[in-house]
Parts: structure tokens; sequence; C-alpha cells
């Protein structure tokens, strides 16, 4: 909902998850303006989806920070995407009813990440889903109950997504897991460092309990006509075909730098670059969360805390939570050895599978490019709605291509919202 | 008087048919239980939410007139007349 057409802030906060949330709340107990906008119609970004206005779970960090927002009189603007900049310190943001402009001294870009999506035959049925994508959905009120889920694809996500459907009604026939059995023993190892991950990880294990977990296991293929029947996995090299109802399949998470990139942040390694106060290379720009590096949500937290400090000018107390900072991304570090993408996914999709799914282009006919810039040109491949946020990854792995720039806008956005922005019509005021 | 249980629940049509969802359920979730596609793809595949976070654009419908609306960043309201995208 948009009530006026022109909101301005001292500290303007992009991305309601748990980087923003803890951004916008620490930068507004210090009585600056502090605004949040996000594109989801509540706060909590995605592993908080619901959670701050659920009853049950008032004592949850997700609670705890809304709290915090609201007590510190932070203006959140929800349901509403930033689509473009039209002048320095200004954003052009777009709801269904219309727009507005959001102006700012400071900017931080709490984005978050995605899922990493990889095509194989049949990912493009009705009910192959993302891990997260699924979750997503039942928390928007899908019913799981009785229903068979197959989880695959790699990353934490996997255990976490299986127990909350199980917990849900779901029944699990199996987790398939990319990952070798090496890395993830590894990874238990070097959890013994993070003592509140055991906790989680002894609980995850009882919620878990029964489900069968397959490590160096992949999906073949999903079969079906209008809709999901079945999926063949690879299973530590034994092939299986598994009837299900859903098939919720990522491959870990990549950030979301669109945006950052647009406001001419620099990036390196996919990820957007920051100074030891969150800063990145653009002026008055901070950036915190999983743009940075894939983390996890203690690392946003963290990270939102020093970027919303550091742009209400309190360096010292940013300076306070470097420690915390240091421990969270050794964590950072350890998912991305452990989850690491095997060089056999790069032979799932066949020929005639799409990878291009907004613009139906197949591997066939990507594979004779040598950029996608070039594939972009002769083919439309990324070009569609999602402007390559789903197959700009996928290319990247399969192919070895480097993204592409980005261009304004970041998100589709309707005419009237652009030429605004060209002077030809003032401000549209919206309705609701 | 309505009953609790009509409070709880959001009655919307797809594809001009009646669907009964949760209040506070999205639109995708509403295509999903109807068992309806949310578009067709460029070569006429059904397609449905993929990424359940608005980034795909997979689960675009026409919701009361307005085209390629994100369905799962938006939630049913009473009434609401959802169309896939052809």
């Amino acid at each position: 909902m948009i009530r006026e057409a022109q909101h301005h802030f001292d500290v303007l906060v992009v991305g309601g998850g748990p980087a923003g949330m803890a951004a916008a709340a620490r930068a507004a107990e210090y009585g600056i303006r502090v605004g949040i906008v996000d594109d989801n119609f509540r706060l909590g970004g995605q592993i908080w989806r619901g959670e701050s206005e659920d009853k049950d779970k008032r004592n949850t960090e997700a609670s705890k920070w809304a709290e915090r927002l609201s007590t510190a009189g932070v203006t959140s603007l929800c349901g509403l995407r930033v689509v473009h900049q039209p002048a320095a310190g200004v954003l052009l943001a777009e709801n269904l009813d219309g727009f507005c402009e959001l102006t700012y001294e400071k900017l931080v870009l709490s984005t978050g990440a995605r899922e990493r999506f990889l095509p194989f035959p049949g990912w493009t049925l009705p009910n192959v889903m993302g891990v997260g994508g699924l979750q997503a959905m039942v928390k928007c009120g899908l019913p799981i109950r009785g229903k068979r889920v197959i989880v695959a694809g790699t990353g934490p996500l996997l255990l976490a997504v299986a127990a909350y459907l199980r917990e849900h009604g779901a029944e699990i026939p199996l987790i398939s897991e990319q990952a070798s059995r090496g890395n993830l023993a590894r990874f238990g190892i070097e959890l013994l460092g993070w003592p509140a991950k055991i906790v989680q990880g002894i609980q995850l294990k009882r919620c878990l309990a029964g489900i069968p977990f397959t490590a160096n296991s992949w999906p073949l293929a999903a079969h079906g006509e209008q809709t999901l029947k079945s999926v063949t996995v690879s299973r530590a090299g034994r092939v299986e075909t598994i009837p299900c109802d859903y098939l919720a399949c990522g491959f870990h998470l990549v950030p979301n730098i669109e945006l950052p990139l647009l406001l001419g942040c620099a990036v390196g390694n996919g990820c957007v670059q920051v100074d030891d106060f969150q800063r990145t290379t653009a002026a008055s720009i901070f950036c915190a969360g999983e743009p940075t590096s894939i983390g996890g949500v203690e690392l946003a937290s963290v990270e939102g805390q020093i970027a919303g400090l550091a742009s209400a000018g309190r360096t010292a107390e940013a300076r306070a939570l470097f420690g915390e900072r240091h421990k969270a991304r050794r964590f950072a570090q350890l998912l991305d050895r452990t989850f690491r993408l095997r060089p056999e996914l790069r032979s799932l999709p066949l020929p005639e599978t799409v990878v291009c799914r907004c613009e139906d282009v197949s591997h066939s006919r990507l594979r004779e490019h040598t950029s996608w810039h070039s594939a972009k040109l002769h083919t439309r491949c990324g070009m569609g709605p999602c402007q390559g946020r789903v197959c700009g990854p996928a290319l990247q792995f399969l192919f070895k291509w480097k993204p592409d720039s980005v261009r304004p806008p970041v998100f589709p956005a309707r005419v009237e919202t652009l030429a605004a922005t060209a002077g030809e019509l003032n401000c549209s005021t919206a309705k609701g | 008087m309505p009953s609790q249980a009509m409070l709880n629940h959001v009655t919307l049509t797809v594809n001009g048919v009646p669907v009964v969802v949760q209040a506070a359920s999205t639109v995708a979730v509403a295509m999903m239980i109807a068992g309806q596609a949310c578009r067709t793809s460029v070569n006429g595949e059904p397609r449905g939410p993929l990424c359940g976070m608005g980034i795909c654009f997979e689960c675009c419908v026409t919701i009361d007139g307005k085209v390629h609306c994100r369905s799962c960043q938006v939630l049913c309201e009473q009434g609401m007349e959802v169309n896939t995208e052809k």
C-alpha cells in the first residue's frame, strides 16, 4: 500500500529479512528517520516468513526484531519492490496499484539470496519447486499433510525444510544431497566449533529420524504429463524411480546482487564487496547479509546490525560487533566448501531440456554459444521477466559463462512507473 | 451469522471455478489447490510456482483483469477472479 508518492529517510533499508530488520532497528534506535522496504507482503524475509506475526512464536528472534522496529518507529513499506534508480539518492518502487519515490541520505542493501536452480529433464513440470520455494508455499497456506515430497539438491536448507514439511504432515521418501559423504563428515566435525549449531543439529536429527538420507545423490529426471508423478534419482551410484506429489529441489543459494550492481557497488566472486563497516564502494551505500556472502541468519543479523549502526554514524558501537561477525564468516566459508557443486550435475540436461524457463531456450541452442551475451542476442536466453535470475546461475555453472551486465529496471516495471522518471508524469498516488 | 469456519476461509475463482482457501493464503497456493497451471510457456507447456518468493515469474497470473501478477506475492481476497495466463 502506498500512502504518499514520496518518502524521505535518513536511512533507507532495502530488504526486510534478518539483515534488514537488524539494520533498520539499530539505526532507528538513535532517533533518526528510518524506512524499510520489501517486495514481500510482510517483513521477515524467507527464513522468518510469517514468524513475527505468529502468536505462538512470540519469543523468536523474528518477533524480537519486529518489536524493536515498531518501538523505534521504523516505517515499514511492504509489498513494494524497488525497480530503478532515476537519480543518485532516489529509488523508484512499485506495487500492484502504483509507484512511489524513496529518497535517502544513507542506504542499506539487504536484498538476501535466492535458490540456485539447475536444469534436468522435467524440472519445468508443475509441482517441481525450490526447496525454500515449497516451504514458502506451505507457510502461505498450501496443504501438505499426506503428500509425498522428495527433497533434493544441496545445502543445509534440505534438512531444515524436510523437517518442517514432515512436522506439517508430509511424507518424505528421500532426501537426496549431492555433496559427498566425506564433505558432509568434515562439515559435521567442523560444526563442533559452533555450539549453537550443534544444538540445532541435534534437534534437526530428532525431527528427521527415519527419513532416508543419501549423500552423493541427485535427481536425474522428473516425470509426468501435466504435473509431476515421479522422480528418477541417482542414489550413490544406483538409479531409482520414486513416485511423489512434489519435488523440492534447490542447489544452495546465490546472492541477490542485481540492485547493488545497478547502484554501482563493486562485486567480486558474485558477492558485494564491503569494508569493515559494511560500506560498499558506492558512496553512502551499505550492504549486509547474503549479498556479501552466503552465511546464514547469524551472519546476516550481525552484518545488518553493523550496517545499521555505521549508517547512523555509530562506529564505536558497530566496531564492538566485529568479533561476532568474524566467527559467523568462518561458517560461511565452511558452507561454501561443503556444498560445492559436483561436475556430474553439468551433464543432467538433455539437448531438449529447457534451461531458460522464461523464453523456453533449450540446452542444445545454448551450447553453440561462447558467452551469455551471445546467447542472449541469438536465443533471448535470460531476457524474459526473471531477467536471468533463474538461468543465470545455472549458465554460470553449466558453461562457466560470466553474468551479463545489469540494466534498469532491475525488475519488470510498468510503463507509467518508468515514464514518471522521464519527467512526463509527476507522482501518482496509489489507491488503497 | 457467518460461522467461524467461514471467517477463516476465502472464496475466489480460478479460471471461473470457485476455490476455497484458508485466509492469508497466497494466490499461488489457490492455483495449486485448484490444480491449475499459472501460465503457459512460450512452447505451450503448463508452468506453476518455482521459487515461491517473487523472483522467477513462473507463477504469473491475471488477477481481476491485471496481467502478469506474481501470484506468490499476492494474498487471496474474497471474490477475486484469477485466470491462467496463456
